[in-house]
């Protein structure tokens, strides 16, 4: 479903790959790094959920933890743990689509939004309804990104962003209309207070301030030129594939590096010259002004401001995986017996000090170790 | 013989109803109802804590009744806002909610100074769309209201009279309860979900946390559309909800097998072991429109009121339990099962509707709509013990004796139904009817609103009606009733009713009744001559020409590609769009779920409106504009 360009992108991104498994390789040899920053990097005891557990597939793009539950997005169904048990809704069960792309929650609600290939659907205490574009204002069936702000259900779509108006049911579109939004295939979208963020395929960052009703758009400087040719001059790369927005500050994540915003300065972050395991970054979601998690194509990266954590089994042999880097440059390895399923990581979701990592190859839950 | 005679008297009688009736323009005999003070429309009750107050909400002259519960005395008449639904009175006593329906807002009465002679509200707090029922937890801190028009709840903060949140409800949120102990509120939907055409109706029994102030259950009740009051035992352990099981995918020919409407309970929770379906008919008899529902406090019995048959029914819990528990099969639908645990019907007034059971258990005052009265109900004997004349005039007028027409059920077989069964609180019920008797799943129809339907004729969605006094006359005579029903007079009375009945105001305009950016973009598509390529759209597929004049309809009939096999013929009368928002699903079939899909999947060559060449941003824009009609 990428666009084709896509393709050439990432012909493009793998040298840069290779660069980082090169320095996953080296943490043996830096044995006697500082034990300061590897203390302080939390460590997880990783349990990791598949088919062969209950999960209805192994592909998932989605992860939201909610209390007790944890909801999980696959590519057949959409799967709820509780209790020990999955339970997994699908089509036949009202659900839009098989294939389940995005979730969030209206924590004032409990209700739960869910993005699919198919449309969006509302699931409140069981009872799913379902949006599509044939049967609703919402722009596109293929619902990427979904966020919650206010009485407002914020999509992502193939075609644009969406908002509906749950109070009076109001659909609102944007797209290149009415928007800078140059491209209009909306990868992600991250709701605050006062502001929307949207990651825009080949736009950049879309900004949207609910007080005043304008966008905004936030683009590479460097344009389609795949060199950064200043460090920390805006937006890393226009193809951007996540965004979060948190504590006043914007995290955004494209295929080619990442991009911390404070509302007044850049700071980009490259596998050359940050802990990053990967430019190819599937999803970032910040803690906050300064932490943050990366799901690469190469791992799960934490970066707590300073120091880098990588959560993977390795690329090379397929063993636990745990390296820190520090503010140095330094890499150590962090002896561990578990890892996340697969090196392939799409999305993440935290609750307390434990994470759960959507894969490409199962579900993981990090329980965090003191 | 004895039937076909009926039926040639009630066709003479209507021919003479509608020889009355075309001598005078219908909207020269209409009104509005709210503009007919004198009388009241008791609907819903509520006493204070104590028992010795007990408050009235008065539909008609916009009041909240004020009684000395013991003497049945007015002691006050407070103004609220507009057509009231609901009241609720706060654990403490000190404070008394009513739900304006039509303006959006609940008023709040300080009840410390109504022995002071207090005649206003203090406050108003505004809510969804069309409020209606109301509870207060038992902190006396959150307010719940049910929103009809905007299916949600309303949880307000009473000390603020902020909105903190709404919850998704069902399809016409209407009626709420809270347990005992507080921590449940539970709600009931006057329409349907909406699903897929021509399934069983669903609704549920939406259930609030008060501790998460969400919704953490909806119980599904199949084969339910239209349910009313919930009311729940003090020890919390069950709950009854008054409804309707209308039969509405059988033709309706079946009358007299009584295969349009039962009407029942639902039964819910630890006692009942789930949820069970109870019917209250009887062979012959019919207790239609159940509404207003109190269980006493030992739980040992239940009243539920018959709206349209003037009836309250007095159910036996025990028998009920037991013989619920020992049938291994629903039997809703077993007329004779009532016998088992009905242990009364009483007499009361017209149009029963609100309860209210003293907090001994020992009386229940039951609100009689449409005479302005309570009947007083002795639960010992299960007597009627007295009446209290709330002070409504007397002198009953054309349009109240139609309005008593409309919600009385006894014209129809074996007094099954009403009017206000299908047209529940005079709007709609959101279900597809099977009428004519040309075979089952043949010319099935919606049904459509009744609000401010002068300059809308002819009737029916083939146009085969020219006007309301045919409609309401020999066709409800011969289709629905299956017996002879109103007399010449009474026809008259009823068609003045019906036409009287104006549209609610628009919930989706600007507070000052502007237009949005996008609902003026919308009006320019309904209204525009070319297509987006400069290209003039033939004047028959211009929304306006169709829909066009103060309701937007031509009263003429099109084919607009939306026939199906099933129809005899795809020409279909235009419809009004007057309040179009609030009647999903739509198409005279009820095809389409939503607005968008009457042009996304059922106008595929342009016939219904020249349409195709709008983007999704410009449909949706026309769809904008089509709510605030």
């Amino acid at each position: 479903m990428k666009p084709p360009i896509l393709t050439a992108l990432l012909l493009v991104t793998l040298p840069l790959a290779g660069t980082v498994k090169s320095a996953a390789v080296k943490p043996a040899a830096a044995k006697n790094a500082a034990e300061a920053s590897t203390t302080s990097m939390p460590l997880f005891r990783w349990e990791n959920f598949t088919t062969a557990n209950g999960l209805p597939d192994n592909h998932v793009f989605a992860v939201l933890v909610d209390g007790d539950r944890v909801w999980a997005g696959t590519e057949n169904g959409l799967a709820l743990l509780e209790g020990g048990r999955w339970k997994v809704l699908t089509p036949r069960d009202g659900l839009a689509h098989r294939v389940v792309l995005s979730l969030a929650i209206d924590k004032s609600t409990g209700d739960l939004w869910v993005g699919t290939m198919g449309g969006l659907s509302h699931i409140s205490a069981g009872r799913i309804d379902t949006y599509t574009q044939l049967n609703s204002g919402l722009s596109n069936d293929v619902v990427y990104g979904v966020g919650v702000q206010g009485d407002f259900v914020w999509t992502a779509t193939a075609a644009g962003a969406s908002r509906l108006n749950t109070r009076t049911g109001e659909w609102s579109l944007y797209n290149e209309r009415n928007t800078p939004m140059a491209e209009i295939w909306t990868y992600a979208v991250s709701t605050g207070a006062d502001k929307v963020y949207y990651a825009v395929w080949g736009s950049g960052v879309l900004e949207y301030t609910i007080a005043t009703g304008r966008w905004k758009d936030y683009t590479d400087p460097d344009g389609e030129n795949e060199l950064v040719l200043f460090r920390d001059q805006g937006l890393i790369h226009k193809i951007t594939t996540s965004v979060s927005y948190v504590d006043n500050t914007l995290w955004a994540a494209t295929y080619f590096g990442d991009s911390h915003y404070d509302g007044r300065s850049w700071h980009n972050f490259l596998t050359k010259d940050s802990g990053l395991p990967s430019n190819f970054t599937n999803q970032v979601k910040g803690l906050d002004a300064t932490r943050a998690w990366f799901c690469t194509d190469k791992g799960l990266a934490y970066y707590d401001g300073v120091n880098w954590a990588v959560y993977r089994p390795a690329l090379d042999t397929g063993k636990p995986e745990m390296y820190i880097r520090d503010a140095s440059g330094k890499i150590t390895s962090v002896p561990v017996k578990t890892a996340p399923a697969h090196n392939y990581m799409l999305s993440i979701d935290f609750e307390g000090d434990d994470v759960w990592v959507a894969t490409g190859k199962g579900l993981s839950h990090g329980i965090r170790q003191k | 013989m004895r039937r076909g005679l009926g039926i040639a008297l009630a066709l003479g009688a209507a021919a003479v109803a509608i020889a009355l009736l075309s001598a005078v323009p219908p909207h020269a005999r209409a009104g509005t109802p709210g503009a007919d003070d004198q009388y009241l429309s008791p609907s819903e009750m509520a006493l204070s804590p104590d028992g010795r107050l007990l408050y009235v909400v008065c539909e008609r002259s916009d009041q909240l009744l004020v009684l000395n519960a013991k003497q049945g005395v007015v002691l006050r008449r407070i103004r609220v806002g507009h057509i009231p639904r609901s009241v609720a009175v706060s654990p403490d006593g000190r404070q008394v909610f009513v739900t304006n329906s039509w303006d959006d807002t609940v008023s709040v009465i300080d009840a410390t100074t109504i022995d002071a002679g207090t005649r206003a509200a203090t406050r108003t707090i505004a809510t969804g769309a069309e409020p209606y029922g109301v509870v207060v937890d038992r902190a006396g801190k959150t307010l719940y209201v049910a929103n009809r028009i905007s299916n949600d709840v309303s949880v307000i903060d009473i000390a603020t009279g902020v909105q903190r949140k709404r919850l998704m409800a069902g399809h016409g949120a209407s009626y709420m309860a809270i347990s005992a102990d507080g921590s449940r509120v539970y709600c009931t939907h006057v329409y349907p979900r909406i699903g897929a055409q021509r399934t069983v109706p669903q609704s549920e029994i939406t259930v609030i946390d008060t501790a998460r102030e969400a919704v953490v259950e909806r119980t599904p009740l199949d084969g339910v559309a239209g349910m009313f009051h919930v009311a729940v035992s003090a020890d919390g352990r069950m709950g009854v909800v008054a409804q309707m099981r209308p039969k509405n995918l059988l033709p309706l020919a079946h009358v007299e097998h009584g295969w349009v409407f039962g009407h029942s309970l639902t039964v819910f929770g630890a006692d009942a072991g789930g949820t069970i379906e109870v019917p209250l008919d009887e062979l012959e008899r019919y207790y239609s429109l159940q509404y207003g529902v109190a269980i006493t406090p030992n739980k040992s019995r239940i009243f539920v009121t018959a709206s349209g048959s003037d009836i309250v029914t007095v159910i036996d819990t025990e028998r009920l339990l037991a013989f619920a528990h020992g049938r291994r099969r629903p039997f809703v639908n077993d007329l004779s099962a009532s016998a088992n645990y009905v242990m009364g019907r009483i007499a009361v007034g017209k149009n029963p509707r609100g309860v209210a059971m003293s907090p001994n258990g020992m009386r229940l005052y039951v609100a009689n709509r449409m005479d302005d009265t309570l009947s007083v109900i002795d639960t010992a004997s299960n007597k009627s013990v007295g009446t209290i004349d709330l002070g409504g005039s007397k002198n009953i007028s054309a349009l109240r004796r139609g309005e008593q027409l409309f919600t009385a059920s006894r014209y129809a077989f074996q007094g099954q139904f009403s009017c206000a069964n299908c047209h529940i609180d005079s709007t709609f019920d959101g279900l597809t009817w099977d009428l004519e008797p040309d075979g089952f799943g043949k010319d099935i129809v919606d049904n459509r609103l009744i609000e401010d339907l002068s300059g809308t004729e002819p009737f029916k969605w083939n146009g085969g009606n020219p006007s309301m006094a045919q409609e309401c006359g020999p066709r409800t005579d011969m289709y629905f009733y299956r017996s002879q029903s109103y007399s010449p007079p009474e026809l008259a009375d009823l068609v003045d009713y019906i036409y009287s009945l104006p549209a609610r105001p628009s919930r989706f305009r600007l507070p000052d009744g502007q237009l949005t950016a996008a609902q003026e973009r919308g009006k320019a598509i309904f209204y525009r001559t070319v297509n987006k390529f400069g290209k003039a759209i033939p004047e028959a597929n211009q929304c306006a020409y169709c829909h066009s004049g103060p309701k937007h309809t031509s009263q003429k009939q099109f084919d607009v590609g939306t026939g199906k096999w099933t129809d005899r013929s795809p020409i279909f009368d235009t419809p009004q769009l007057v309040n179009i928002a609030l009647t999903a699903p739509y198409l005279h079939d009820e095809s389409a779920r939503s607005l968008e899909e009457i042009w996304t999947v059922f106008n595929p060559h342009d016939q219904h409106g020249a349409t195709n060449d709008l983007t999704k941003d410009e449909l949706n824009d026309l769809i904008e504009y089509l709510r605030t009609l």
